[in-house]
């Protein structure tokens, strides 16, 4: 395909180009949105699951094991289901079940145990000698969780951030289900159910790309802060 | 400084009751330098980490400088751990901290000011020896230097007691005499009283004092250093003399080695000095005085906290009766003996 006949295609498609621009911010505004709000209960969750266990720092085996079960709950939902169920809490959160603000409900929700589990896991990989060098420092239960446990997890949770906003591109493909756009959306729509293989193309190159983007960036920062 | 007062710590392992530690006292004066060895298992970490109450004790007290640390709420002991400073076997640093952060942390977390902190980690980074590695990551040092870094750090909010936890047992043999010999000179500098807990008895007799021997979670030996290599009393004491010493027959010799006393043949002998032996040249004496030739195979002599002592591996070549009369002879100078077989 030369130059020319890209212009000429460009020209021709301004419609369907506008749709991808549309549909990729929507997908962007999805993705990192419940990301963010993921991150900001799904951290804390994941250091409480942490911090409960047996042995732990505060431990306390009954929070533990209702947090676990929930956590488990939430993660043994498919995502298509949870996006239907939660129809009547999104409803009540942002006023309408249907469009991209609607699929961030359940987007968030959905991420929330994975963000947990992960982050938990994180946390598994501190050695327990530095908590203990840290009590016998005489450093207080709040003081070991922002200076030890969270700085020396903080590849793993790095990591854990770029696996989840890459689980979220191909969750919010689903999202078209309640109206709320992306490309995983229009790829559904134009290509798979009107057989356009260009838009399909088109579409996976676009999150091929976006999810590339993500891991080099999750994969860089890892590398910065890692001195182990 | 430090008193353990009729410490117990109780496992408990499903249904099996573990006595880690059974009634243990113990008094380390301020400003000593006091060793606990004991094999593995022996309760010799659990002790120590009953000191900061990383364990708390099922029963007994532990006073640091005056205070009962088993009545203080977490609160107090939070803030009674700053003067307890510790080291551990495998350094502990925070690997996302540079030496110079690593040292910080202490006084972090006591909340100095960020002046008094660049001060204070400066001088300790002088005092240990690693000023040209401040902005390093523990990752990118040696064992040796990770252990100064540590060491550092637990001086850093001014302790009055530093607790080792097998602080040498990961070190080679010429990083472990480096290591002690900063450990000696903090004591001495700033009047540290040091608590360390080994399986080496090279340790003990590099650097401490006094001494306790723990065994199956009970105190069997306590005393000075000297007086503990002079005159072991218990089995246990001696089996850690000797393992510092080490002596054992080569293999081609416990091949040769009959049980009986055979044509042609010399009794193998180990001589074991302790510091009730006579302090005589008793060897060449022995030699002279009843004729034999003594073939020593090796041996092992040390001088600690006053006493000589050590194991010698010989072969007394001579007649029956002169080596009998030799044997019985260095037994009157008070030197344990015993005969392990005869060479041909």
């Amino acid at each position: 395909m030369s130059f020319n006949a890209i212009t000429m295609w460009w020209a021709e498609n301004t419609r369907l180009i506008e749709l991808l621009v549309d549909s990729l911010w929507e997908t962007l505004v999805m993705v990192f949105t419940s990301g963010f709000i993921g991150f900001a209960v799904g951290i804390p969750l994941g250091v409480l699951l942490h911090l409960s266990k047996k042995n732990g720092l505060l431990e306390n085996m009954v929070l533990n094991k209702v947090l676990g079960v929930v956590v488990n709950i939430g993660r043994s939902i498919p995502f298509i289901i949870l996006l239907v169920a939660l129809i009547p809490v999104t409803r009540f959160i942002v006023g309408s079940s249907i469009g991209t603000a609607a699929a961030i409900v359940p987007l968030t929700i959905g991420a929330i145990p994975f963000i947990a589990r992960l982050v938990e896991g994180a946390l598994l990989e501190v050695p327990s000698g530095l908590v203990e060098a840290a009590q016998a420092m005489g450093a207080k239960p709040i003081q070991i969780i922002n200076k030890v446990l969270l700085p020396e997890a903080l590849p793993g949770i790095i990591n854990a951030v770029t696996i989840t906003l890459v689980t979220l591109v191909g969750y919010s493909a689903m999202a078209g289900t309640v109206g709320g756009g992306g490309l995983g959306d229009v790829g559904i729509r134009y290509g798979y159910q009107r057989f356009d293989a260009t838009v399909m193309m088109i579409t996976i190159v676009i999150l091929v790309i976006l999810v590339q983007m993500i891991q080099s960036l999750g994969d860089y920062l890892v590398k910065r802060v890692d001195h182990r | 400084m430090i008193e353990i007062k009729n410490v117990n710590k109780v496992f408990y392992q499903g249904d099996k009751v573990i006595n880690a530690l059974s009634d243990i006292n113990l008094n380390i004066a301020q400003g000593s330098i006091f060793g606990v060895i004991g094999s593995s298992g022996a309760g010799k970490s659990t002790l120590i980490r009953c000191v900061n109450l990383l364990e708390r004790p099922t029963s007994g007290e532990v006073f640091v400088d005056g205070v009962d640390l088993t009545k203080l709420s977490e609160q107090q002991l939070t803030q009674t751990r700053r003067k307890i400073g510790m080291i551990f076997q495998h350094f502990n640093l925070l690997s996302s901290r540079t030496v110079f952060n690593n040292i910080a942390l202490p006084l972090e977390l006591a909340g100095e000011s960020k002046s008094k902190i660049k001060t204070k980690v400066e001088g300790l980074l002088k005092l240990v020896g690693l000023v040209d590695k401040r902005d390093v990551y523990p990752a990118n040092l040696s064992g040796g230097q990770k252990q100064r870094v540590a060491i550092a750090r637990a001086l850093a909010s001014d302790p009055k007691v530093l607790l080792c936890d097998e602080a040498t047992s990961a070190l080679d043999p010429a990083t472990t005499i480096s290591i002690l010999e900063l450990l000696r000179k903090i004591n001495k500098e700033l009047n540290l009283t040091i608590l360390l807990i080994t399986h080496e008895m090279a340790v003990v007799k590099g650097i401490c004092q006094e001494v306790a021997i723990i065994g199956d979670g009970k105190l069997v030996e306590n005393g000075s250093v000297g007086d503990i290599f002079a005159h072991p009393k218990t089995e246990l004491a001696r089996e850690f003399i000797r393992s510092t010493l080490d002596l054992s027959i080569p293999g081609d010799y416990k091949e040769r080695l009959q049980t009986e006393r055979v044509e042609n043949s010399y009794p193998l002998i180990r001589l074991e000095f302790t510091g009730a032996s006579v302090d005589a040249p008793v060897i060449s004496h022995v030699a002279r005085e009843f004729n034999i030739d003594i073939s020593i195979l090796s041996s092992n002599m040390d001088y600690v906290g006053g006493v000589k002592f050590g194991l010698m591996l010989a072969e007394f070549i001579g007649s029956e009766a002169c080596a009998d009369k030799a044997i019985q002879y260095l037994k009157e100078q008070k030197i344990e003996l015993e005969v392990l077989g005869y060479v041909i």
